[in-house]
């Protein structure tokens, strides 16, 4: 007998992503998902945008990392509420893990909530964790080729932040025809080219997202 | 890569189903899974055959329908397989872009006994 089932395999994650959701919501906390490959910046964008919200929002960080508590140390020296989750080898954060690490951050002093995926550009794409942002982040040293390599990652996100332009003048990526590759798939994206090394074009992206977390709580 | 935690997803989804339909044994699984997702049927197969053993679907064949990475172009309504090293519409060079297929990652249909 041939049973229709049509179901969608993370259905299960979806479910538990929509009531980490509802938590954050009821705190009103904006949590942005930040996912990127190996050393492209992510632990780097955190601590410069946490920098420049002093004083203005209150922020959170989660590290997602497969073995290590390098980054969280790092995030933490800097006086912000973070909490470690090793995901003992997964490529990828689940809603589950966002569910236990939410309950052991301080939730009501937290405004924007920063996770750091796991390095990776293939499967954090697919796992939805309650997020109300999706950023990836690309850096100039790995080349203009991701886009065609990782299509679903670049279709998902709401914004694409180029890290490390200072280093454009040694490496081959052409920012103009990159960006007009993300747009063709993905026509709502905002794409920010920036340095966290400089500084240049950070404050373009903390702007955009403080207004995104403001329609949040208005 | 993710193989692991989707293989475990999926046989949790055709336990439950099979076990709603009083079934005794899972016979066949059948998946639809998008190119543009990275996962890998053999992969699936193999994980498969070590997470289902001791329950109703050990031994069941895995039969996977892939699904290109897909677009329809906003422009001319073409369809057609996304390259891997340019994007443009092959009808009217257009650059913008729904992704039609790709993402998918489904248990279709089982078949029990
Ligand atoms: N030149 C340059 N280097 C940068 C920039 N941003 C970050 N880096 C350097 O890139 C390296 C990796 O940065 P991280 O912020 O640790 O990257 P990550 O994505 O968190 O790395 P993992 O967590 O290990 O995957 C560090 O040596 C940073 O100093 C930039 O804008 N320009
Ligand atoms: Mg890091
Ligand atoms: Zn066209």
């Amino acid at each position: 007998m041939e049973i229709k089932v049509l179901k969608d395999i993370l259905s299960a994650n979806d479910r538990i992503a929509q009531r980490n959701r509802q938590l954050l919501d009821s705190h009103k906390i904006f949590a942005v998902n930040i996912m990127a490959s190996p050393g492209a910046g992510k632990t780097s964008l955190i601590m410069e945008t946490t920098k420049r919200l002093e004083g203005r929002v209150k922020p959170g960080v989660i590290e997602g990392d497969i073995a290590s508590s390098i980054d969280a140390e790092a995030v933490g020296k800097m006086g912000v509420p973070v909490v470690q989750i090793n995901t003992g080898g997964e490529c990828h954060l689940d809603a589950n893990m966002i569910s236990n690490a939410l309950g052991s951050l301080p939730l009501p002093e937290i405004q924007v909530l920063f996770i750091e995926n796991v390095g990776n550009l293939v499967c954090p794409a697919e796992f939805a964790l309650g997020e109300h942002l999706k950023v990836l982040i690309v850096h100039t040293p790995e080349g203009d080729d991701k886009p065609f390599k990782y299509p679903l990652m670049f279709h998902a996100v709401d914004a694409v932040i180029i890290n490390k332009i200072d280093l454009l003048p040694y490496v081959k990526f052409n920012l103009e025809a990159y960006t007009k590759t993300v747009k063709s798939i993905n026509s709502q994206v905002a794409i920010f080219p920036l340095s966290c090394t400089t500084g240049q074009g950070l404050d373009a992206w903390v702007a955009w997202l403080v207004e995104m977390a403001s329609s949040l709580t208005r | 890569m993710h193989e692991l935690s989707v293989t475990q997803s999926m046989l949790d989804i055709v336990l439950e189903q099979a076990k709603r339909a009083e079934a005794r044994r899972v016979a066949r699984i059948n998946l639809i899974i998008g190119e543009m997702t990275g996962v890998v049927g053999d992969s699936v197969s193999f994980y498969l055959d070590i997470l289902s053993k001791g329950t109703i679907a050990e031994g069941a064949a895995v039969n996977i329908k892939s699904i290109p990475a897909t677009a329809k172009c906003r422009k001319c309504g073409s369809i057609f397989e996304l390259g891997e090293h340019d994007w443009t519409c092959p009808a009217c060079q257009g650059d913008s872009f729904e992704i039609v297929g790709g993402p998918e990652l489904f248990v279709d249909s089982i078949e029990v006994e």
